[in-house]
C-alpha cells in the first residue's frame, strides 16, 4: 500500500503535465484570432493579435519552462524521498531514519538559486511592463504618426488629447465618444471635455489597425475594466480617473471587449465588439457615423416611394 | 501555574483525578461558555466545519451556474435560487461572494487560528490554559454576532453582500442592506481574532513551561506566534476601513465617492474620496491576510512530517526564519493586487519586485520540508498523506503565483480564472488539506479516540483526485482568459468550446463535498466508536502528547520540564525512535560529560 501511495503522488503531476501539453491542440490556450473571423472555431491556441501582446505571451512561456523545470524537478524529488522512505520500512529492514536536522551548504544553495530566478524573471519583464503603462515609455511617435495619418494635429489645437477615442464605462454598456469633423469635414483631434461636433456609440469600438492607437478610459459609476483578450490588453476604469491606454491591432478583424471587474448584476452582458480597420477605412466608418447622428429623421418622399 | 508531581497513577490515569482543586464545571460552563482553551478550539473547529458545509453548498451554486447556465438547480435551488430554482445573475453574484466571505472569515481563519490555535498552543508549550482564558471565550462568542449578521443578510431587502468578497466602493455603496449587514459582520469576526491574536501572543511569550526556549518551539508554535503578530498589525486597518465605508453607506462621509459620481442615475451629495483608497486599505489587511491563511498550516504540516518520516525536521532554523520572512515581507506586496487598477504603475513595479521575492521563503519551505521526508522512515498514515499532498499541491500555488507576479503577464490572467485556480490551490489544496490532515493527527488527543484509517484514506484518496479535476482545470481556463465572477460566460463567443470542461469541473466540485460525507461520518462515528488512544498514539515528541488523551482541565497531571526541541526523532541518544521533550537525558556515562540542564526559564 506504501508503494501505492508513492506512484499516487508521482501520477498526478504526470496527469497534470499531459493535460497542459494536450491544451493547445484542444483550443485550450490562448486566445487568438477574433471571434469574428470567418474560420474561427475558437482559439487555437492563438497568439496575441498585437506585438506587446506577443511579447506577453512570450514572458509567460518563459516563466511557464522556468515553472515546469521547477514542478519537475520538485515533484520527482519529493516522489524519490517517498519511495527510499517506504524501503527503509518494509519488514526486516532494521535502518533507522537518517538522524539530520539539515545542512547549512543545501540551505544556501537552494536560498541563492531561486532568489538568482527570480530576481532574472523580476528584472526580465521590466520593460514590457514600462512600455504597457508607464506614459513617458509609451510609442508617442507611433501614435501621433496614425493621428497624423488620419489628418488630426493633436499637438497644436489646445486642450485636444493625444486619444482616437474616450471609452466611459457604466453598468453595463461602453459608451465610446469619438472625435468629430470641423465644417470643412476634417477630423478634429480628441477633446478632454466632450465638444458638440463629438460623434458616439455604445459597444462598438472601432480604430484604425496596424499601428498603435490611445484611448481615454473613464468609468461613470463603478470600477470596470476594459479587457481585449485577443490583444492581452486590461486596464480598470476608475470613476474619478481618466486613464490613457493605448493598443496595436496587427490585423484587422472584429475582437471581443468585455469587463473584467465585478460591476453588479449585469457584469457578464457589458459586452461589446472592438473592431479594428485600416485608417482609411475608418475615416469613411467615422463619416457614415457623422452622417447617422446628424440624420434628422425627415426622409425624402422618393425614398419612401422606392422602398414601399 | 499548579504544581503536581507526576505520579505513576496520574501519569497512566484520564487526568481528571489530579485536578481535584478545580471546582467541577457546570454544563453551560463546560460546553457552553467554557473558558477551557481546549473545549474553545473544539468549539471553534465544529462551528467552522458546520459552515464549511455552507460555504461549500454555496460554492456548488457558482458551479452549477458555470456548467449549466439558467438551468433549475435541484435541490439547493428550491432554497435560494430565483423563482423555479434558477439562478439569476444578482444571486449568482450573492453566490461567489457570500462562498467567499464564509471561507475566508467563518472557515479558514477561525479553523487555523481559533481551532488548531487555542487547542494546541497551551498543550504544545506546556501550559495549563491561556493566559487570558475569558478573552479567549469571548473571541468565540464574539463570532455569533457575525454569524447571526451574515446569515440574516439573506434575508433582508436585496439580499446578502454581492459587491464580493472584496467589496470595492463604489459599487459596495450602491447595494443594499445587505453590505451593511456584511460590513458589520466582518467587524464581529475581527474583533474576535484581534482577541484571539493578543492572547496567543501573550500566552506564547509568557507561559511556556521551563526550558520551552524560544528555537525549541514546534513549527505550528511559531506559525501561530506570527501569524498572531500579523494578525495584531493588520487587523486594525480592515476594521477602519469597513467603519469609513460603513460611515459612507449610512451618515454621508465621502471617503471612497470621487467628486461627480453618479450611480442609478442619481448624482451622490457627497464626494472629493478616492475608490482606490479602499483598494489599498483593504488590501493591506487582505494580503497579510493570505499568510494569515496559509502560515499555521505550513507550521502543522511540519510537525506532521517530521513525526511520520520519524527524522527530525530538516533546517528549523530557516524553516523559522522564512515564515518570519513571509510574514515581514506579506505587509509590502499587498499592490499585487492592483496592478491593473489604475494604481501608479511606477509603484506597480517595486510591489512586483517584492512579490518575486516573497516566493523565495515558500521554496526554502518546499525544499525543507522535502529534506524532512529524505532519509526518513516513512510512515504513510492519512495525517502523513494530507500533510504530503500540501507541499505537492503548494507548490502548484506557488508556481502560478510567479505568473502572476509578472506584471506583464498579470495584464492578462488578472480577473480570469487563472487567479482563481492560484488562490483555491493555497487555500484550498493548501489549508484545508493541512486542515483535514491536523483533524487526524490531533483527534486522538482531542476526543481521546481514534479516527478510522482506512476511511480516512479513502476520504484522502477521493478529495484529492476531485480536487484537482476541480482546480487544475481553472489555470487552463484562465489561460484562455476566461473571466472570474461572470454569471454567464458563454455569453461570449470566445468561451463557448470551454463548457464541456466547465461540466467536468462542476462533477469534481459535486464529488468533491460528496466525499466530504466519509470524512464527517468518520470524525463523528469515531467520537463513540474509535479505538480509544493512548497519551501518545503516534510517538510523536511534542508536550501535547505527554498530556492524557483528552487532558483534562488544566491539562497536565505533572509539570512539564523541556529539555529538547521537538523534533528529536530517531535520535541516537535512546533506544526508542522518539524522544519526547520533556524525557530527562539519560545518566551520563562518564563522569566528565555534564549531563545536559534545562534552559532557565524564560523570564
Amino acid at each position: 500500500m506504501k508503494r501505492f501511495w508513492c506512484l499516487f503522488f508521482m501520477f498526478w503531476p504526470l496527469l497534470a503535465l499531459y493535460v497542459c501539453w494536450i491544451a493547445p491542440e484542444q483550443g485550450w490556450w490562448f486566445p487568438g484570432t477574433g471571434p469574428a473571423t470567418k474560420n474561427y472555431v475558437g482559439p487555437q491556441g492563438g497568439s496575441a493579435m498585437s506585438p506587446l501582446g506577443q511579447r506577453i505571451d512570450d514572458l509567460f512561456y518563459m516563466i511557464l519552462i522556468v515553472t515546469t523545470a521547477t514542478f519537475i524537478f520538485t515533484q520527482i524529488g519529493l516522489g524519490y524521498v517517498l519511495w527510499t522512505g517506504a524501503k527503509r520500512t518494509d519488514p526486516g529492514n532494521k535502518t533507522r531514519a537518517w538522524f539530520s536536522h539539515g545542512s547549512h551548504n543545501l540551505e544556501v544553495i537552494w536560498s541563492i538559486v531561486p532568489a538568482g530566478i527570480l530576481l532574472y524573471i523580476a528584472l526580465y519583464q521590466m520593460d514590457v511592463w514600462a512600455e504597457f503603462r508607464m506614459r513617458p515609455f509609451f510609442p508617442n511617435q507611433q501614435i501621433n504618426s496614425v493621428l497624423g495619418k488620419v489628418g488630426v494635429n493633436a499637438e497644436a489645437t489646445p486642450g485636444a488629447t493625444q486619444a482616437l477615442a474616450e471609452v466611459t464605462a457604466r453598468q453595463f454598456e461602453w459608451r465610446i465618444r469619438y472625435p468629430g469633423f470641423d465644417a470643412d469635414g476634417n477630423l478634429l483631434p480628441l477633446f478632454a471635455v466632450p465638444h458638440p461636433t463629438d460623434l458616439y456609440t455604445v459597444n462598438d469600438l472601432h480604430l484604425p489597425s496596424g499601428a498603435p492607437v490611445m484611448i481615454n478610459l473613464r468609468s461613470d459609476d463603478v470600477q470596470h475594466s476594459f479587457f481585449l483578450p485577443e490583444l492581452r490588453v486590461k486596464q480598470d476604469a476608475v470613476p474619478g480617473l481618466v486613464i490613457p491606454v493605448w493598443f496595436h491591432a496587427t490585423e484587422s478583424d472584429t475582437y471581443t471587449l468585455l469587463c473584467a471587474e465585478l460591476c453588479g448584476w449585469g457584469h457578464y452582458k457589458m459586452k461589446a465588439r472592438f473592431v479594428a480597420e485600416p485608417a482609411e477605412d475608418w475615416v469613411e466608418w467615422m463619416h457614415e457615423l457623422q452622417e447617422e447622428q446628424n440624420f434628422d429623421g425627415l426622409i425624402d418622399e422618393e425614398e419612401v416611394v422606392d422602398s414601399n | 501555574m499548579s504544581t503536581i508531581s507526576p505520579t505513576a497513577d496520574a501519569l497512566h490515569g484520564d487526568g481528571h483525578d489530579a485536578h481535584a482543586h478545580h471546582h467541577e464545571p457546570s454544563f453551560i460552563q463546560k460546553y457552553v461558555f467554557s473558558t477551557d482553551h481546549k473545549m474553545i478550539g473544539i468549539q471553534f473547529l465544529i462551528t467552522t466545519m458546520l459552515m464549511l458545509l455552507v460555504g461549500g453548498a454555496l460554492a456548488l451554486g457558482v458551479r452549477w451556474q458555470l456548467a449549466f447556465r439558467w438551468e433549475a438547480m435541484p435541490f439547493f435551488g428550491q432554497f435560494f435560487g430565483a423563482e423555479g430554482g434558477q439562478i439569476s445573475p444578482e444571486f449568482y453574484t450573492m453566490l461567489f461572494t457570500m462562498h467567499a466571505t464564509v471561507m475566508i472569515f467563518f472557515v479558514i481563519i477561525p479553523v487555523l487560528a481559533g481551532a488548531f490555535g487555542n487547542f494546541l498552543i497551551p498543550l504544545m508549550i506546556g501550559a495549563e490554559d491561556m493566559a487570558f482564558p475569558t478573552l479567549n471565550m469571548l473571541s468565540y462568542w464574539f463570532m455569533w454576532p457575525a454569524f447571526i449578521a451574515i446569515g440574516a443578510s439573506f434575508f433582508v431587502e436585496g439580499g446578502a453582500a454581492k459587491a464580493g468578497w472584496t467589496s470595492y466602493p463604489p459599487l459596495a455603496l450602491t447595494d443594499l442592506n445587505g453590505q451593511t449587514l456584511w460590513l458589520i459582520g466582518i467587524t464581529f469576526v475581527g474583533v474576535s481574532s484581534m482577541m484571539g491574536s493578543i492572547n496567543y501572543m501573550t500566552t506564547i511569550i509568557q507561559m511556556r513551561a521551563p526550558g520551552m526556549t524560544m528555537f525549541r518551539l514546534p513549527l505550528t508554535i511559531w506559525a501561530m506566534f506570527i501569524t498572531a503578530i500579523l494578525q495584531a498589525f493588520a487587523l486594525p486597518v480592515l476594521t477602519a476601513a469597513g467603519f469609513m465605508q460603513l460611515m459612507d453607506r449610512t451618515i454621508g462621509t465621502g471617503f471612497f465617492i470621487p467628486d461627480g459620481w453618479t450611480a442609478n442615475n442619481a448624482a451622490m451629495a457627497s464626494g472629493g474620496g478616492q475608490p482606490l483608497l479602499w483598494q489599498h486599505l483593504f488590501w493591506f489587511y487582505s494580503h497579510p491576510a493570505v499568510y494569515i491563511m496559509i502560515l499555521p498550516a505550513m507550521g502543522m504540516v511540519s510537525d506532521i512530517i517530521a513525526c511520520f518520516s520519524r527524522k527530525p525536521l530538516f533546517g528549523y532554523k530557516p524553516m523559522v526564519y522564512s515564515i518570519a520572512g513571509i510574514a515581514g515581507l506579506g505587509f509590502i506586496v499587498w499592490g499585487h493586487h492592483m496592478f491593473i487598477s489604475g494604481m501608479n504603475p511606477w509603484l506597480g513595479m517595486t510591489f512586483m519586485v517584492s512579490t518575486m521575492m516573497i516566493a523565495l521563503p515558500s521554496a526554502i519551505k518546499v525544499f525543507n520540508w522535502m529534506g524532512t521526508v529524505w532519509g526518513g522512515n516513512i510512515r504513510f498514515t492519512t495525517a502523513m498523506l494530507f500533510a504530503l499532498s500540501f507541499v505537492s499541491m503548494f507548490i502548484i500555488g506557488g508556481l502560478s503565483g510567479v505568473f502572476m507576479a509578472a506584471t506583464p503577464v498579470d495584464i492578462f490572467i488578472h480577473d480570469t480564472y487563472f487567479i482563481v485556480a492560484h488562490f483555491h490551490y493555497v487555500l484550498f489544496s493548501g489549508t484545508a488539506m493541512a486542515v483535514f490532515g491536523a483533524i487526524y493527527f490531533w483527534y486522538p488527543k482531542m476526543f481521546g479516540r481514534m479516527m478510522d484509517e482506512r476511511w480516512g484514506k479513502v476520504h484522502f484518496f477521493l478529495t484529492f483526485l476531485f480536487l484537482n479535476g476541480t482546480f487544475f482545470t481553472m489555470h487552463i481556463l484562465g489561460v484562455v482568459g476566461f473571466p472570474r465572477r461572470l454569471a454567464d460566460p458563454y455569453h461570449y463567443a470566445t468561451f463557448h468550446h470551454l463548457r464541456p470542461m466547465n461540466v467536468f469541473m462542476t462533477w469534481c466540485a459535486i464529488g468533491m463535498v460528496a466525499t466530504q460525507v466519509i470524512f464527517a461520518a468518520n470524525f463523528i462515528l469515531s467520537l463513540f466508536f474509535g479505538p480509544k488512544a493512548g497519551r501518545n498514539p503516534w510517538h510523536a515528541n511534542g508536550l501535547e502528547w505527554q498530556a492524557p488523551s483528552p487532558p483534562g482541565h488544566g491539562n497536565f497531571d505533572f509539570q512539564p520540564v523541556v529539555y529538547r526541541g521537538p523534533y528529536e526523532y530517531g535520535s541516537p541518544e535512546v533506544d526508542t525512535d522518539y524522544y519526547p521533550q520533556n524525557q530527562p537525558p539519560p545518566e551520563p556515562k562518564h563522569a566528565d560529560q555534564p549531563a545536559s540542564t534545562p534552559a532557565p526559564q524564560p523570564a
